[in-house]
């Protein structure tokens, strides 16, 4: 397994657990997609497994070992609002610093413009921004993506551009994805496995 | 269809004043000769890309855009240019707003008490939603994007509102119900709202809206019927055509190039530059809407 979650246990208060025992797993090469209704737990387990929050029983193993705690997480998540994934006082070119600095090449590859870089994040739409946040999630040492609902916010045409970017870079660099999505056409189109989420505990 | 026309919004243009180098002032203009109405009992679906001003135009139409901004072009409620004195006695109860972001929500206020200080109100549209009544307990954060979202509709319909905007209100909800909240849309405007629904989710929309307006750059590029959407061929602009092709469901296939950037547009047809079908014609002047086929088109070429 490349990325397992083994009897999860998760709850925002001690009354209700929202997690109880989940046990999933991606295999390597493989593409899932997770669907399940609205306040499930679909992106509380996303952060679970990208090492964001720790959870009250459960493990996360990556390639059989523990996600690292001080150093690059080789899981990288892109979230449904890229306006509160990033820095809003900070120009564009720092927020991808954080993670990497790309060269011009992949840049255009992601179809960034060069004079975004020094644009501040209001100045951007929504689907300009979310291109930063898919090349600051693909650093070279990433090995696995989690995109919660990364194309919801934006319109069909820059949704359709943004997988076909996201897709040729993990199938080029055999990269593992998780796709949080409530579109099926979606989830077929871009996934090798669909999984519901009632089906992980 | 001589339906009573709620809300009509001729020329709008919108342009923000922003400084350049030292104590340089420009305009930049986001939306432009931009034409849209609505009738009592109607639902008409907004689609277009990001940054194409669909959220300008829900908060032109509310008189709530930032300071900075200068609006021309007129904006007629029930047949009377809505005014800032009386958008203020309309706003929140005649017209709502359902917003698009989840940040809308006051994050130090529990659920419950934003959507309405009237606790029945509350526990009826929370039942709606599906919302269980403890959740009118928590606070913003307590929820996930789907419940906010969820709360958010909840808030916009409580009251006996004439002429709601939906800005994006379904992402982060799952297909039911995503159906569900636009089912209880159309259940408003059949008894008799007109619905503006802001949306990217062009396949939801089209089982609710009667008509689509296409948005491009700031501008209506295509207003057709709903039922057009079932084949490229009876879609009139050539950006209709692709966003169509670029739905998961028909095709999958994006169109190279993005929208251009408010301070560059081009001139004549702003879509022309990623248009394989662009002429000579198509690089100057302004292009007008006119009819085809029962709904109206800004290309010259479309037929």
């Amino acid at each position: 397994m490349l990325l397992e979650a083994k009897n999860i246990k998760f709850g925002y208060n001690k009354s209700r657990l929202i997690l109880n025992g989940v046990n999933f797993g991606i295999d390597y090469g493989e593409r899932v997609a997770l669907i399940g209704p609205s306040g499930c737990g679909k992106s509380t387990l996303s952060q679970i497994l990208a090492g964001y929050l720790k959870p009250q029983a459960g493990e996360v193993l990556f390639d059989s070992k523990p996600l690292p705690r001080k150093e690059f997480c080789p899981v990288q998540m892109v979230y449904q609002h890229p306006e509160k994934a990033v820095n809003p006082r900070w120009k564009l070119r720092s927020t991808l610093a954080e993670a990497w600095t790309p060269d011009a090449e992949f840049l255009d590859d992601m179809g960034i413009a060069p004079e975004w870089l020094d644009r501040y994040p209001a100045e951007l739409s929504g689907g300009e921004m979310q291109r930063f946040c898919v090349a600051r999630a693909l650093a070279p040492q990433t090995k696995f993506i989690i995109a919660d609902e990364m194309s919801t916010m934006l319109d069909v045409i820059t949704q359709a551009q943004i997988w076909e970017l996201m897709l040729r870079q993990i199938q080029q660099r055999n990269i593992g994805l998780l796709a949080v999505t409530h579109s099926m056409e979606l989830a077929e189109r871009v996934c090798t496995r669909i999984v519901r989420f009632e089906e992980l505990t | 269809m001589e339906n009573k026309i709620v809300l009509s919004v001729n020329g709008l243009s919108v342009a923000f004043k922003m400084y350049g180098k030292g104590f340089a002032r420009k305009e930049l203009r986001v939306i432009s000769n931009l034409n849209i109405n609505v009738r009592k009992g109607e639902i008409i679906a907004v689609a277009g890309s990001s940054g194409s001003g669909k959220s300008l135009l829900a908060h032109a139409i509310l008189g709530i855009l930032p300071g900075n901004a200068v609006v021309s072009g007129e904006i007629n409620y029930c047949g009377t240019p809505l005014t800032e004195p009386r958008l203020r006695k309309l706003r929140g109860k005649e017209i709502a707003l359902v917003p698009q972001s989840v940040e809308y929500l006051d994050p130090l206020m529990k659920v419950g008490k934003q959507v309405s200080a009237d606790k029945a109100a509350v526990k009826a549209a929370f039942e709606r939603y599906k919302l269980a009544d403890s959740a009118a307990n928590l606070f913003p954060f307590q929820l996930s994007g789907g419940m906010m979202r969820r709360v958010l509709c909840a808030t916009a319909v409580v009251g006996n509102a004439k002429l709601i905007i939906a800005d994006e209100p379904t992402p982060g909800m799952s297909k039911d119900l995503a159906g569900r909240a636009m089912k209880h849309f159309r259940d408003l405007a059949d008894a008799g709202a007109a619905v503006i629904l802001i949306t990217h989710d062009i396949d939801l929309a089209l089982g609710y809206a009667d008509r689509i307006a296409v948005f491009y750059a700031g501008t209506t590029v295509e207003t057709a019927l709903a039922s057009d959407f079932t084949d490229d061929s009876l879609l009139r602009h050539p950006y209709t055509k692709a966003l169509w092709r670029a739905m998961p469901g028909n095709g999958f296939r994006p169109t190279a190039g993005t929208q251009p950037y408010a301070g560059s547009l081009p001139e004549g047809c702003l879509f022309a530059p990623r248009c394989d079908k662009k002429t000579q014609e198509c690089t100057y002047g302004i292009i007008e809407p006119r009819e085809v086929r029962n709904g109206e088109v800004c290309c010259r070429y479309a037929s």
